[in-house]
């Protein structure tokens, strides 16, 4: 069974970490769906936000490859419900005549905004789980989708407990 | 006291108990060589390449137990060594690699001799670090040798700046040192100890499967003791020949593609295999899917990352392998009326091992008019002492080597297992060589790889280092011909090293000691004559061309369809 999971690194804020992670991923064959990272409320350390793919071998691998790594700190496993996720999309989108009105509505029920306007063009930010942007990109993508970015997910976990960093 | 960023990492060195080196001068470390004159304590041996250099730390560190040290200057010096880091990365040596970078203000400018080093061994290396204050030199290395030879060893790089060198600063040993994303586990879990002493009391034909791991943790002494109280069969991989002396009745020799047939067949039959510093090598374990179908498997290891990679594991111990055996011998001390129960069960098995045994020992056909390479490894060992210290290359040699001479003790074969790295044996012998001047150190070549370093000759010679470097000479890259006439249909492509060498001329060219002979009934007085010697000796033997290294699964195959004859 390969699924999507979401996993959280906390890393050495130096350079040449992310090369050792992403490198890490490429050199064993592992897959990146996304990454991202940036520094936490400790200036040392810097958390990463991988979302992957695999069996339950592989991602038990990934796991245990990225804690030898000598930069890598703590890694979580989201395998389950247990944390949140959200994404951001920056997304270019054609509106002309009467898709300009399309576009606001779905924006509207996705909450999302509009950041700029052109009289060809909205481009607008969206916030909120993958799922969700994936679900605005569904129905903006008949219209013309000009330009496209998402930031990829970053995760924390659900209820009280924080982690230090 | 001030002093430069040269001194002060040599100085970091002697703490570290650093006494020899093998590095190789350039632009960018001429300042650590100039430092290096004022500093006596540390021996330094000038190879005659980097990749020589490497290879020599590598093979002190596997004689030794030491962390070896290697130094090479920045961009081409540098990349020589990348093979040296990954041999040593494979097989889990520890090794500290200093390597000059171009000063800190050109770096990335594609500078004269600049390569970017710590990006190119970052997946051959445990890890590396950039020096760029001088301050934090004595840190760095300290974390460099702890990182090295602690947990599952491993190369650690650090690329040293030249204008880091220059730059003066205080020499400030840290006392301890805190890696916060660096801790191994070495503390077996005692829980999991003694779920295991259930399983090994339970077994009916159980199997030690004994890697490198055991040599690396110093754990042989522990291992054998183990394996004789409970009576289990020892099977060791390539990297764990010496862990168990093989001449011990419970001994099965080496398994896998090039492995004994006792020992694949125990494997398949088993109901236990007690795996202990051993990663289930594609080599080892053959066809997966078919791998000891019947066996548990409790694998100790230091690294988690070894665990149920390749296999299916039952019982995962995650420690230093020499905590887990003496927790498990302490345990076993509570059981004796257990043990004698277990002796009895394990009757029939001890019959079906001696069965394998005896129906397909390990054996070739005996020539009286060409040499056969077999026999040749066979008188070494009857001519060597008993901790006689062998360095072998890669290719058939290296499997006759495995397979014939006779490993009693942990740390006397320095071979290339994981990465099978042609070249290696003769500076690895030297680096030995270097660590045990009085110790008997023997290489084991064949003509191709022996040419792939074969300038490190004239270290051995300048350095007064005396190995006795064996040639089986069969004009031939024999290990992958063998391939080519087992599954290529004789399509020798490229595999006959055409070119005859008068490698006796060679010898004497550099200096050594130079020894040649085609006949069998002359190789005993050859090896006799080149131990005698004070000094390098280089021993060609002229073997059967075609000699092939039997038995041998082939690749993707089970292990029990092992090809005996051929």
């Amino acid at each position: 069974m390969h699924h999507s999971h979401t996993i959280s690194v906390l890393v050495e804020n130096e350079f040449g970490v992310l090369a050792r992670v992403s490198g890490l991923f490429s050199g064993r064959g592992f897959n990146i769906d996304s990454l991202t990272v940036a520094p936490t409320n400790e200036e040392s350390l810097s958390r990463m936000t991988i979302v992957t793919r695999g069996d339950e071998n592989v991602l038990e691998q990934i796991t245990k490859q990225l804690n030898k790594l000598v930069d890598v700190i703590k890694v979580i496993d989201f395998s389950d419900d247990s944390a949140i996720e959200r994404e951001m999309a920056l997304i270019k989108v054609t509106a002309e005549d009467e898709s300009r009105a399309e576009v606001l509505r779905i924006v509207d029920i996705f909450r999302a905004k509009i950041i700029d306007v052109t009289p060809k063009s909205y481009t607008i930010e969206a916030t909120g789980a993958p799922l969700k942007i994936d679900a605005i990109l569904e129905l903006l993508r008949p219209l013309g989708l000009k330009e496209l970015v998402r930031t990829g997910a970053v995760a924390i976990g659900r209820g009280a407990r924080g982690w230090k960093g | 006291m001030k002093m430069n960023g040269a001194r002060i990492l040599l100085e970091s060195l002697k703490r570290e108990g650093v006494d020899l080196v093998f590095g190789y001068p350039g632009g960018t470390v001429i300042n650590l060589y100039d430092e290096l004159m004022n500093v006596r304590e540390i021996r330094h041996i000038l190879p005659r390449h980097e990749q020589g250099g490497t290879h020599a730390a590598d093979g002190y560190a596997r004689a030794t137990g030491k962390v070896g040290v290697a130094i090479a200057t920045s961009g081409p010096g540098a990349t020589n060594t990348v093979t040296g880091i990954a041999t040593a990365y494979m097989d889990s040596i520890p090794m500290v690699v200093i390597c000059g970078q171009v000063p800190t203000p050109l770096i990335g400018n594609d500078a004269f001799q600049e390569v970017d080093m710590i990006g190119i061994t970052r997946p051959i290396t445990k890890h590396s670090f950039l020096i760029r204050n001088p301050k934090d030199i004595p840190t760095i290395v300290r974390k460099a040798f702890y990182i090295a030879r602690s947990g599952r060893p491993g190369p650690v790089l650090i690329d040293f700046p030249k204008d880091v060198q220059i730059a003066q600063a205080e020499f400030k040993w840290p006392e301890t040192i805190d890696i916060r994303g660096y801790k191994p586990n070495l503390e077996g879990h005692p829980r999991q100890v003694e779920k295991a002493i259930t399983m090994m009391m339970a077994a009916r034909r159980p199997v030690m499967y004994v890697g490198g791991g055991v040599i690396l943790a110093n754990a042989a002494e522990e291992l054998t003791q183990l394996a004789r109280r409970l009576q289990f069969p020892v099977t060791t991989t390539l990297m764990g020949l010496g862990s168990f002396p093989e001449n011990d009745p419970l001994a099965l020799k080496m398994l896998g593609m090039h492995g004994a047939y006792a020992a694949n067949m125990a494997m398949t039959n088993s109901d236990l295999i007690l795996a202990v510093g051993a990663r289930f090598d594609d080599r080892v374990t053959g066809k997966i899917a078919t791998f000891a179908p019947h066996a548990k498997i409790i694998h100790i290891d230091v690294d988690p990352t070894s665990i149920r990679k390749n296999v299916r594991v039952d019982l995962p111990i995650v420690g230093d392998t020499r905590d887990v055996l003496i927790k498990m011998l302490a345990e076993l001390d509570k059981q004796a009326d257990g043990i004698k129960q277990l002796h009895k069960n394990l009757t029939a098995w001890h019959e079906d091992v001696t069965g394998w045994k005896t129906k397909h020992p390990i054996g070739y056909k005996q020539s009286t008019t060409t040499i056969k390479p077999q026999y040749v490894i066979q008188k070494l060992r009857e001519l060597s002492n008993d901790d006689a210290i062998m360095a072998t290359d890669v290719g058939q040699h290296q499997m006759w080597a495995a397979q014939f001479f006779e490993f009693h003790q942990p740390r006397t074969l320095l071979t290339s297992g994981g990465l099978g790295t042609m070249g290696f044996g003769l500076p690895a012998a030297m680096g030995a060589q270097a660590a045990f001047p009085k110790r008997q150190v023997l290489c084991v070549c064949g003509d191709g790889g022996v040419q792939m370093n074969i300038q490190e000759l004239a270290t051995m010679v300048q350095n007064r280092l005396p190995v006795k470097i064996v040639i089986l000479n069969n004009n031939f890259l024999g290990m992958v011909r063998q391939w080519q006439e087992l599954f290529f249909d004789k399509r020798y492509s490229q595999t006959c090293m055409e070119l005859p060498i008068d490698f006796v001329k060679l010898a004497e060219a550099y200096g050594a000691k130079g020894l040649r002979t085609e006949k069998p009934g002359e190789v005993e007085q050859v090896i006799k004559e080149a131990l005698a010697y004070n000094g390098p000796v280089v021993m060609e033997f002229k073997i059967a061309r075609e000699e092939k290294v039997l038995p041998m699964v082939p690749a993707g195959a089970s292990l029990n369809e092992m090809v005996l004859n051929a």
